[in-house]
């Protein structure tokens, strides 16, 4: 018996505006732009609401009521959420209807989407059960499986997650914490710890991921019953065949053109056809499947870049200047009490931000640049840096007005 | 007389000026371009209005000036002054542009004028003919008049750049113009250049190739760094923030200095270095004064060699402001001396340099919130010149030459 387990990601950070140093103490909004740009978050949720979010969920919904013991998995931010509360309420109203079917997991992360575990463990557990109440209060339901922002990974995260309660954690089934040893099935984390782990099958899930509409890709055009022979021939050589991905992928990513909708369509029933296939969500397959052996992750993975470690939001200068500056702001944030400033300030630190400032390969243009909606990284840095100093601001006239014994200010920010 | 042969790699180059005796970026180019094209073998005979004394030459020089170069059709030696009588250089005035009195006008008429001869002499000894802008120019047509062979008109700078938005000089617009529409193609040193070609001069687009400028990364490297009253300040705390060039409306000084005004206001800490001169000195110091920001400005002058190195050295940040800069070499160099770059939009090095900071040189306010950053964030400094650098080594002569060596392959149909 071999288990299918597919997990998506549905995520949107709040981009920042072009923020100047004349916007700094200028009262004008964080997030807020609408001019169809890239920028505009709101254009952007309403084009992938209409691209990916309605018709794959669709598709889902299609696909549960077809096939009774079709099952998958989601990962929600809280960030997301927001959005579509404010921007497409309908897709909220779909999502609870992929809940209500009882056979689609709702998983946990951070609610930002963020970097928090770096400089603050802590924050990281802060926005771990805010995420949790509003799986809670949207969905009705309480997630037991973490997974960390981009699949980031390593042994100290495992400990933090594992006391937290959860009973298991995803990550990248990278090369350089398996070695040999095959993706396919459950593992845990550094003996002391012992959190079961469920691993990405990076090779079968980028072939839907990143390679489905690659038209120089040898395998161009994948059908839905090449994919299935490829994951039914892992029968006997593992238990589970955990396929990862940006819900993003489809119709986003990978266009409508390519076929994608229409693959998955004809995806379940094509491996149906092996009758020892099953789907599984990722509770089910540590349900059924005990670890076989330990992953130590000393140094961070991620399912991002062929290096798959932090340097997407954590190799340059900038960056690592950007997040230790962010968080040297928290305990004054977190004091302030300023509901206002602690929502700004918890969506500045979103993975996504500082994603934007990464150089690597920025000269050769790929898919940073491609995933990038400022004209450079640099750009995106001194936006980012300019919001700080607002944030910045704003804590030192709540500290003055607290001196002066005058009600802190809630100033309205976005 | 033989025109063409197997060996497409051989031209004959007209230039106007050579290192060290240059006044511009021409001559470097000139000289980057040709060591290129010599390694990539290609014969190159460079042809120089005058006779100047030249190191270590790469190629073959010609000096439009020297007698015993040159030779009549039948293979006679000839006095040039022989060759040019009065109603002959009225006539070639007239045919290749001239007049307006002005030396260098002159100057272009007669280099033009010995192109002929000098083209006649060596004429089996290449296959195309490349001039360099648009002193050059009619140089170029005469030789191309003369033996048939086609014609590369290399654009370095137009007279709308010289003009920087002013009143542009017609006399020169049209030699500019001639020598593009009557040269086969055009090597233009950026798509910028290329699009004033296209949009102010009507040149067909198809028959414009963008070569970039190289920069030997070598040649400016460090050099031995005196300590002077710059350095002195900076240890004091200030933060440098530098131009250089021309003080001309071209390269945009005016925009520095309301720049600067604006940036103090944020980091008041900043001194502002100008390093150039030029027909806007006496007005900058004017508006500076008036301003009350004497003591943040250090107008040094013409600065060049070590002195310049070391400035850069000093500076926290370059800003190159330019209203219109076909290339622009100085922020590569300024990069290789570890200082990063704010650059125009309008510019041709933009187009090289992904990891630079990039501004509409009319954009004071994000000019301003740039450098501020800049100022104020090591990371960002850091960061971009770590990357601006490797942009640098990216930008190499070879590169350039390589380009132009298949162009010539392209126009010399081998028989």
């Amino acid at each position: 018996m071999t288990s299918v387990c597919f997990y998506f990601q549905v995520h949107q950070p709040f981009r920042l505006n072009p923020h100047s140093i004349f916007d700094i103490g200028s009262g004008k909004s964080y997030f807020g732009v609408s001019d169809g740009t890239d920028l505009d978050n709101q254009a952007i949720m309403n084009k992938v609401a209409t691209k990916c979010y309605r018709p794959m969920t669709q598709l889902l919904l299609e696909l549960l009521e077809r096939h009774p013991q079709f099952r998958v998995s989601f990962s929600i931010t809280g960030t997301a959420l927001e959005q579509f509360r404010q921007f497409a309420p309908d897709v909220i109203e779909l999502f609870r209807a992929l809940a209500a079917t009882g056979r689609v997991e709702f998983l946990n992360e951070t609610y930002h989407h963020s970097l928090a575990f770096i400089h603050s463990p802590e924050e990281f557990t802060r926005q771990i059960r805010m995420h949790t109440e509003a799986m809670e209060e949207v969905f009705g339901v309480t997630p037991t499986v973490f997974r960390n922002t981009e699949l980031i990974y390593n042994n100290d995260l495992a400990a933090i997650v594992s006391k937290l309660g959860f009973r298991g954690m995803l990550a990248e089934g990278a090369d350089h914490i398996l070695g040999w040893r095959s993706p396919n099935f459950v593992y845990h984390s550094r003996g002391d710890t012992a959190l079961p782990l469920l691993l990405k099958n990076y090779k079968l899930s980028d072939d839907i991921a990143f390679r489905f509409g690659e038209k120089t890709w040898e395998s161009y055009p994948l059908t839905a019953a090449t994919f299935a022979n490829w994951v039914n021939s892992n029968h006997g050589a593992g238990d589970v065949v955990n396929l990862f991905m940006d819900y993003e992928t489809f119709g986003e990513h990978q266009w409508e053109d390519t076929g994608i909708f229409s693959f998955m369509r004809e995806l379940p029933t094509e491996l149906y056809r092996h009758p020892d296939t099953r789907f599984a969500t990722p509770s089910d397959v540590l349900a059924d499947h005990a670890p076989v052996g330990e992953i130590d992750a000393p140094q961070y993975v991620s399912w991002a870049d062929v290096e798959r470690d932090l340097s997407a939001w954590h190799s340059n200068e900038m960056q690592a200047d950007a997040l230790r500056s962010v968080f040297a702001l928290e305990s004054d944030v977190i004091a302030s009490g300023d509901e206002q400033l602690i929502d700004d300030w918890r969506r500045l630190t979103t993975s996504d931000h500082f994603y934007y400032m990464c150089t690597k390969w920025f000269a050769d243009g790929d898919v940073h640049t491609y995933f990038n909606p400022y004209q450079s990284p640099y750009d995106a840095f001194i936006a980012y840096m300019n919001v700080l100093h607002d944030v910045q601001l704003r804590i030192d006239e709540i500290k003055a007005r607290r001196v002066n014994g005058e009600p802190v200010s809630l100033r309205k920010v976005t | 007389m033989t025109t063409q042969t197997n060996n497409p790699s051989r031209v004959l180059m007209f230039g106007w000026e050579y290192p060290p005796y240059n006044s511009g970026g021409l001559g470097v180019a000139c000289k980057g371009l040709i060591e290129a094209l010599v390694a990539d073998g290609v014969e190159v005979l460079f042809v120089l209005p005058k006779r100047i004394p030249v190191s270590n030459p790469p190629c073959r020089f010609i000096f439009a000036d020297d007698t015993e170069e040159l030779v009549t059709a039948d293979g006679t030696p000839m006095l040039l002054s022989a060759y040019l009588t009065a109603e002959e250089y009225r006539v070639r005035r007239r045919q290749y542009g001239g007049g307006g009195g002005a030396t260098i006008y002159e100057a272009a008429a007669r280099y033009a004028a010995q192109a002929a001869a000098i083209a006649r002499a060596h004429a089996d000894e290449f296959d195309v003919i490349h001039a360099h802008d648009w002193l050059s120019f009619g140089a170029g047509l005469a030789a191309k008049e003369e033996t048939g062979k086609p014609l590369v008109a290399h654009v370095h700078a137009t007279e709308f750049d010289r003009g920087g938005g002013n009143q542009i000089n017609e006399y020169i617009y049209d030699i500019e113009r001639r020598g593009m529409e009557g040269a086969d193609r055009v090597v233009s040193v950026s798509q910028f250049t290329k699009n004033i070609l296209t949009t102010y001069y009507g040149i067909d687009e198809r028959k414009i190739l963008p070569v970039h400028n190289g920069i030997n990364a070598a040649e400016y490297a460090p050099e031995k760094v005196i300590t002077d009253r710059v350095v002195r300040l900076k240890e004091h705390g200030h933060k440098i923030v530098l131009f250089v060039g021309r003080l001309t409306l071209q390269k945009g000084p005016d925009y520095f200095v309301e720049s600067a005004a604006r940036i103090l206001e944020h980091e008041p800490s900043t001194l502002f270095v100008v390093a150039g001169s030029g027909d806007m000195q006496q007005r900058l110091l004017r508006d500076v004064a008036a301003a009350g920001l004497s003591n943040k400005f250090i107008f040094a002058g013409f600065v060049r060699g070590a002195e310049l190195v070391q400035l850069y050295k000093a500076a926290d940040l370059y800003i190159m402001p330019s209203v219109s800069e076909p290339f622009g070499i100085t922020p590569l160099e300024s990069l290789i001396n570890g200082t990063p770059v704010l650059i125009s939009k309008q510019s041709g090095v933009s187009e090289c340099l992904a990891n630079a900071l990039t501004v509409d040189f009319w954009d004071v306010e994000e000019m301003v919130n740039k450098a501020v950053s800049v100022l104020r964030h090591p990371g960002l400094r850091n960061t971009l010149v770590q990357n601006g650098y490797q942009d640098v080594l990216r930008q190499t002569w070879h590169a350039a030459a390589d380009k132009v060596k298949q162009l010539y392959a392209t126009m010399v149909q081998v028989t």
